[in-house]
């Protein structure tokens, strides 16, 4: 029995309409089976180690939310332009549809999907956000939370004025900049005092 | 984005090696180099770049990331990422000019997998380079045309062009670079080489297509920025049309050696203006010796920019850019510390 999601549903119910599905999404299936080009590739995502078959032009996002099925990273620009893809690689916070899955093998990667504990407690920047009502759309937020926690980690998270400055990389359409702040600065103290 | 082949180099000799048929073309480079990967992945996905070979630079890393300040001066590995750099302690005390032109570039995240060689070798962000629907493009397309002619062109270049190419160079590092003297240090098939770091970058000469004087197989492999009286006395101020994340309209790198309110000596670099980074030579000959006033900084700007030709959409530029450097220099001589 398939995980129900929007995508599966939707997807399932087209099949069922007899509607083509989008030319795009059929190529990509049909991609994933291994034709030449692709190598296998050794991905590391919020600690689980899994082998995927992946065409070698295929970026950690399009891995994670095509192949993994982890789609809580966004695909807002697909140019490093907009920030909503942000993960965390080694650490550090930098942008997955800039980053090709066969240059991050073997690297540690971290995605929105990762911060709640298994107990579903969720991080101190998750819990901010929603105390601080730092989303409207909630488009960016995923890229938000991540870039946020990379911010306070780096040490840049220190007053308004920083804070903008250093979250400048992840734009939100519906302007929720002012909240978005005051979360970082809520999560902050928490995340400070451990 | 085209297939390719993907390599990983494990150390910058065997990259050396296997990017030794890169050729020093655009578009029809058969191999590129890849490091962080913001530029590459980006023009490969707009089909601007079509390497068939992409060697990851990844595993060289290790060897040449260091950051030391010695009594010659600062060396910085051009494996350091743009964020390490900026961070550094060092080099914000020391060279104040290098970590500001890294920390208003691009964004944190950006900043995190860039790294400084790949940062210097940046293409331009001219629209016409970028979409391959506009077919007249003397960089992708040698001898096409030039589509910014006579289409849009508020942000390209006023400095160094020809009527084969306007593109503006967007970098920031470069420039303060420039202005600091800075020497690169370039490992290749045919061994190490040390060049002025004003004699990396190319101007169009017609051929728009080569930007570089790096050899086929050649890797940059660190920075050195020679110690002198006037880099404590140094900042990079960058204007545009956002507060943050943007590229500029126009930049200034300025470093001052001060006896009181005397100039000594000037350094000076521009940005956000030039096909290519750009010292300022002659503004930098005409503030020596003089007292740091307004009125000498407007005269040098004067002379920095009075060769600039404009196309239209970017008439507003030289203007821009005067009042630009006019504004950095009298900060950088109203700095306190320094």
């Amino acid at each position: 029995m398939p995980t129900v999601t929007r995508r599966t549903v939707i997807t399932a119910g087209a099949a069922l309409a007899g509607v083509a599905l989008d030319p795009v999404i059929a190529r990509q299936r049909e991609a994933a089976k291994a034709p030449p080009g692709t190598s296998t590739v050794r991905l590391n995502v919020n600690g689980k180690k899994q082998q995927l078959q992946l065409d070698t032009r295929t970026t950690v996002l399009d891995a994670l939310r095509e192949h993994l099925h982890l789609t809580g990273s966004k695909k807002g620009c697909d140019q490093g332009q907009c920030g909503a893809c942000t993960v965390h690689i080694d650490g550090e916070r930098v942008l997955a549809c800039l980053t090709l899955a066969v240059a991050a093998q073997d690297l540690r990667i971290d995605t929105i999907e990762g911060l709640a504990a298994a107990d579903g407690t969720l991080h101190p920047m998750q819990q901010a956000f929603i105390d601080e009502d730092g989303f409207q759309c909630g488009y960016c937020t995923p890229g938000q939370i991540m870039s946020a926690i990379g911010c306070v980690h780096e040490g840049h998270a220190n007053s308004d004025a920083e804070i903008r400055e250093y979250m400048s990389g992840n734009l939100c359409r519906c302007a929720a900049y002012p909240k978005i702040v005051d979360a970082v600065k809520l999560a902050r103290g928490r995340m400070e005092k451990g | 984005m085209r297939p390719f082949a993907y390599e990983r180099a494990a150390d910058v000799a065997s990259a050396m090696r296997l990017g030794a048929a890169s050729g020093q073309g655009q578009s029809d480079a058969r191999v590129q180099f890849l490091a962080g990967g913001t530029t590459l992945i980006d023009l490969m996905k707009l089909d601007v770049l079509r390497p068939e070979r992409v060697i990851d630079l990844a595993p060289s890393r290790g060897e040449h990331q260091n950051i030391e300040w010695t009594a010659d001066g600062l060396t910085l590995g051009a494996f350091a990422k743009m964020a390490a750099v900026e961070n550094h302690a060092t080099v914000r005390l020391e060279c104040p000019a290098i970590a500001q032109s890294l920390q208003q570039a691009a964004s944190a995240q950006l900043r995190n997998m860039a790294t400084l060689g790949g940062n210097v070798l940046q293409k331009t962000r001219c629209p016409y380079y970028r979409d391959v629907s506009w077919t007249a493009c003397n960089k992708r397309d040698p001898g096409s045309g030039c589509s910014a002619l006579t289409a849009p062109n508020r942000n390209h270049a006023v400095l160094g062009v020809d009527d084969t190419c306007i593109s503006q160079y967007p970098g920031d590092f470069a420039v303060a670079l420039m202005a600091l003297e800075a020497a690169v240090q370039i490992s290749g098939p045919l061994g190490a080489r040390q060049i002025a770091f004003a004699d990396l970058h190319k101007s169009p000469e017609g051929h728009p297509e080569i930007e570089t004087t790096l050899r086929s197989g050649e890797v940059i492999t660190a920075f050195k920025i020679p110690a002198a009286a006037w880099n404590r006395r140094s900042l990079y101020l960058k204007v545009r049309d956002r507060a943050s994340y943007e590229f500029a309209l126009a930049s200034a790198a300025v470093a001052l050696d001060m006896d009181g309110d005397r100039v000594r000596q000037a350094r000076i670099g521009l940005g956000g203006v030039a096909y290519r980074p750009w010292r300022a030579l002659p503004a930098e000959a005409q503030l020596a010796g003089k007292p740091l006033t307004a009125r000498n900084a407007e005269e040098a700007a004067r002379i920095a920019l009075q060769d600039a030709k404009t196309h239209g959409g970017n008439d507003f530029k030289p203007e821009l850019a005067r009042r630009t450097l006019v504004r950095a220099l009298l900060q950088a001589g109203a700095l306190q510390h320094a």
